[in-house]
């Protein structure tokens, strides 16, 4: 039983990980409805500007956590202005095609420049309670508190706000909003600065919590939030939490059961299964084709 | 006459929204056959669900007395059912030949590792079909724009190829929706002629979806009046005219009106 | 599909060019005229042709995106590589090597048919993921399989991909790519791109045409990679990642989409650019998807998108004579 609690508490904790990156692809696929393929490697890059500042001046959490979002989310516009915009008429695998393209330029240049992976200075020290067993770590508390108040704090973004309000309307019908005085542009913009802000809240919150970072993360982590957000429905943005724990489970509990290194098979065998028979995720909506 | 295409009980639900209800008509072999009513009666539906692309929520569409249910629209298609679209769908990037050649290799026989290898009889089955797809064109008047880009011809051309396109396939069953859309009355007067040299012709059955009235009233055998998913008329142009029914669909009910 | 509307070659031309081609590899091989690195380049243009015009067939004449041409290829080349080293070791390389490139093929072809299977309902970014979710559970698996090496690779391949093997394979695949590109199966893939409901309602039976696009993609990705293992001597799980599915997109995208002879020049492009860049290291794959990137945003259907070379094009397709007035 405690194994099992303690298992549960690192599910949860590579859960919200996860669930902070999906949320970047799920957000862009819903407005856009469009694959940023590049959102894992823009992930990874996070947890090396996290790196880089520690090495420069040694900052407390809260101010490395908010500048690693900032600087994350310029990287987030700047990818969409320069590589996305240009392609927003163009045939959808265009699109497709330079995302993939995008997040190999950007993971293959941190390989070229940190062809090692770089080891972490520590953020802060943590506490460990033991609770019967159970090993809980502040860190870990840390982790998945931050995670969660993001999270409410986008859902009610989304819900409550005029942009969030604009947001959903670009996404049900891109061609009269801008009819009804919504800049679109700005939308689109702000959509992929929160994407890539939550996936560098992700960045840092992972180097913390595995201080080993190298540029193959946004492959090893990246993807994995990106089938999270598949599995969950993509384009919906409780459907990319709700994969993000159902994978983390699977990922925490097949370690458990299976030698390590049948991880992603599992993961993707998984993706593959839900493709079958869930085409569009636990809590996607199908598009549907006008005759 | 036993019917060619009959349509019983047909209803179609998307979600909450009725779009057929209850839709039953024939059609008889070498008539022309016209469905109208006004916007949103469910006319296109209907074509959508005889051509397969839609599995109607219930009731049973009859080709020859047969079943359809079940059927993938290619099949429908081989067993002689054509059609045009609304909005023309021609292969746009494609040669006008090639648009015409795509519906009539649905009658060659020859197997994929055959046209792999190039064995004679799959080279001879591609030579007959350009020939006579070739042939088709000329008579449709596209002879001389065979090597063109479907996409590049005119508007009337495109709507003359979808046409050719669909007669490939040798259908005894041709569906036209709105082949009238976008023509002025002198175009639309010349679109009756040639609907007739096609009935000739290629002694084929037709039913047609049309705004134009004067365009159904001459030219069809038999109507059936939609609206709102269900049928509220049926007959001859000259019944079907003076049905209240349906001058009360498309004029309003008679108080609302001076 | 606009092609260069002049007459194709005059009969036996292609014929006579292609048996010298032929002849030249065998004798230069035979008699050494070229140092290890030449052959070694040529031979990898070779591959990259076959694998260009393969994915070719899904990506541009049928319009659909996937990413997972490296697991076919991962596929063919450790199943020939079992056959040639394990299964049938003791038996002639002459004989021997097809039967392994072709069996590398043949399993090739078979998966390729499940993703066509799934391809039925699922279409573009779907589709795309689904291609995506093959290639890494092909690398996974292959990684906890011990019978092949696991995740350090299968070692002590022949080196039996020669240069004339390679282009005997290579005119194989062109030629047998447009035989079935100028085929009812062809225009029913070109259809499925233009117009998947149209298509159907014309007659095309659009589950056919994608398995079959489906199949002979994945089987001709297979052989490529049956020459590959044999070429490279040395597999591992971690050589046919995304970023080799990339390479290929980068060839298929910058020949364009649609054409035999934008294969073939996108294979031989990206053949001498990749030797150029080699001397960047890791850089080299920060310039190839740029170029790919800057590709799709300027020129999305490649060089020759859609347009054919005449001399690849068969006799019948042209108008006949006496139309030319």
């Amino acid at each position: 039983m405690d194994y099992f609690a303690q298992q549960a508490i690192n599910a949860i904790q590579l859960g919200s990980i996860y669930a902070l990156i999906a949320l970047g692809y799920s957000m862009v696929y819903g407005v856009l409805v469009m694959i940023n393929f590049a959102h894992g490697d823009v992930f990874m890059v996070s947890s090396f500007f996290c790196f880089l500042l520690l090495l420069l001046l040694p900052v407390p959490f809260v101010a490395a956590l908010i500048i690693v979002m900032l600087a994350t989310a310029v990287l987030g516009v700047a990818l969409e202005r320069l590589a996305y915009r240009p392609l927003r008429n163009a045939p959808r695998v265009s699109a497709i095609i330079t995302a993939l393209g995008c997040g190999l330029i950007i993971q293959n240049t941190t390989l070229s420049l940190s062809p090692y992976s770089q080891r972490m200075p520590e953020l802060f020290v943590p506490v460990t309670w033991n609770f019967g067993g159970v090993t809980v770590s502040s860190l870990q508390l840390l982790i998945i508190g931050v995670s969660v108040g993001l999270m409410i704090g986008l859902d009610f973004f989304i819900r409550r706000t005029r942009y969030g309000m604009a947001m959903r309307a670009i996404a049900q019908d891109r061609i009269t909003v801008p009819l009804m005085g919504i800049p679109v542009n700005t939308m689109i913009a702000l959509t992929f600065a929160i994407g890539a802000a939550l996936g560098g809240a992700a960045g840092v919150l992972y180097a913390s919590a595995y201080p080993v970072i190298s540029a193959t993360m946004g492959v090893l982590i990246g993807w994995k939030a990106f089938v999270a957000a598949v599995i969950g429905g993509i384009g919906s943005v409780r459907g990319a939490v709700l994969g993000a724990y159902v994978l983390g489970s699977v990922e925490v509990f097949t370690v458990t059961v299976l030698p390590s290194t049948y991880r992603d098979l599992v993961v993707y065998a998984l993706l593959l299964v839900i493709l079958i028979f869930k085409p569009y995720g636990l809590l996607g909506r199908p598009a549907v084709q006008k005759v | 006459m036993k019917p060619l295409l009959e349509v019983r009980d047909v209803t179609m639900r998307f979600g909450g929204l009725l779009a057929v209800s209850d839709l039953s008509f024939e059609v008889t072999p070498g008539h022309a056959h016209g469905i109208i009513g006004p916007n949103g009666a469910g006319k296109t539906t209907a074509f959508n669900i005889i051509t397969g692309i839609y599995a109607p929520t219930a009731g049973d569409v009859l080709f020859r007395g047969e079943s359809l249910a079940g059927q993938r629209p290619s099949n429908i298609a081989r067993r002689g059912i054509a059609r045009t679209f609304q909005n023309i769908r021609l292969f746009r990037d494609l040669t006008v030949l090639d648009n015409v050649r795509i519906a009539s290799d649905a009658h060659a026989r020859y197997a994929l590792p055959g046209a792999m290898v190039q064995l004679p009889a799959a080279r001879r089955a591609e030579q007959e079909t350009i020939t006579r797809c070739l042939d088709l064109l000329e008579k449709f008047g596209l002879g001389d724009a065979a090597y063109e880009r479907a996409g590049d011809l005119s508007y009337g051309s495109q709507r003359r190829l979808e046409i050719a396109r669909a007669m490939a396939l040798q259908p005894a069953l041709l569906l036209l929706d709105e082949p009238a859309a976008g023509m002025n009355s002198a175009e639309t007067l010349k679109l009756v002629e040639f609907l007739g040299w096609l009935r000739d012709h290629f002694s084929v059955t037709m039913l047609l979806i049309e705004h134009h009235m004067q365009l159904v009233m001459t030219f069809c055998d038999r109507i059936t009046v939609l609206d709102f998913g269900k049928t509220i008329a049926e007959g001859t142009a000259a019944e079907v005219r003076s049905n209240p029914k349906v001058i009360e669909a498309y004029l309003g009910p008679e108080d609302g009106h001076e | 599909m606009t092609r260069w509307f002049r007459q194709p070659p005059p009969r036996g031309v292609l014929l006579t060019l292609l048996a010298a081609g032929l002849a030249a590899c065998f004798v230069i091989e035979q008699f050494g005229l070229v140092d290890d690195y030449v052959r070694f380049v040529l031979i990898t243009l070779g591959i990259n042709i076959i694998l260009c015009v393969s994915l070719n067939l899904v990506n541009g004449w049928m319009g659909e995106f996937s990413v997972g041409h490296a697991g076919f290829m991962a596929l063919g080349a450790y199943l020939s590589a079992c056959v040639s080293v394990k299964w049938l070791a003791w038996g002639d390389p002459l004989w021997m090597f097809p039967l392994a490139v072709i069996g590398g093929g043949l399993l090739a072809g078979a998966v390729g048919f499940l993703l066509g299977l799934l391809s039925f309902k699922t279409r573009g970014d779907y589709l795309a993921i689904i291609t995506l979710a093959f290639l890494m559970i092909v690398k996974s698996g292959l990684e906890n399989i011990p019978y092949v090496g696991g995740a350090r690779g299968f070692l002590g391949i022949g080196n039996q991909t020669t240069l004339l093997s390679t282009a005997i394979w290579t005119v194989l695949t062109l030629w047998a790519i447009r035989n079935l590109v100028y085929s009812r199966f062809g225009r029913g893939i070109v259809a499925v791109r233009e117009d998947e409901i149209a298509a159907n309602a014309m007659g095309v039976d659009t589950r056919k045409a994608k398995l079959a696009a489906f199949v002979v993609s994945s089987f001709f990705g297979g052989v490529a990679g049956a020459l590959f293992a044999h070429q490279l001597q040395f597999i591992n799980p971690s050589v046919f990642d995304l970023v080799k599915s990339t390479e290929i997109l980068v060839m298929v995208y910058l020949g364009g989409v649609g054409s035999l002879a934008g294969s073939i020049l996108g294979a031989t492009a990206f053949t001498f650019l990749s030797q150029a860049l080699q001397p960047l290291g890791t850089w080299r794959m920060v310039i190839l998807p740029l170029l790919l990137v800057l590709l799709m945003i300027f020129r999305p259907r490649g060089i020759m998108g859609m347009r054919e070379f005449s001399w690849f094009v068969p006799r019948r397709e042209f108008p006949a004579k006496e139309e030319k007035k």
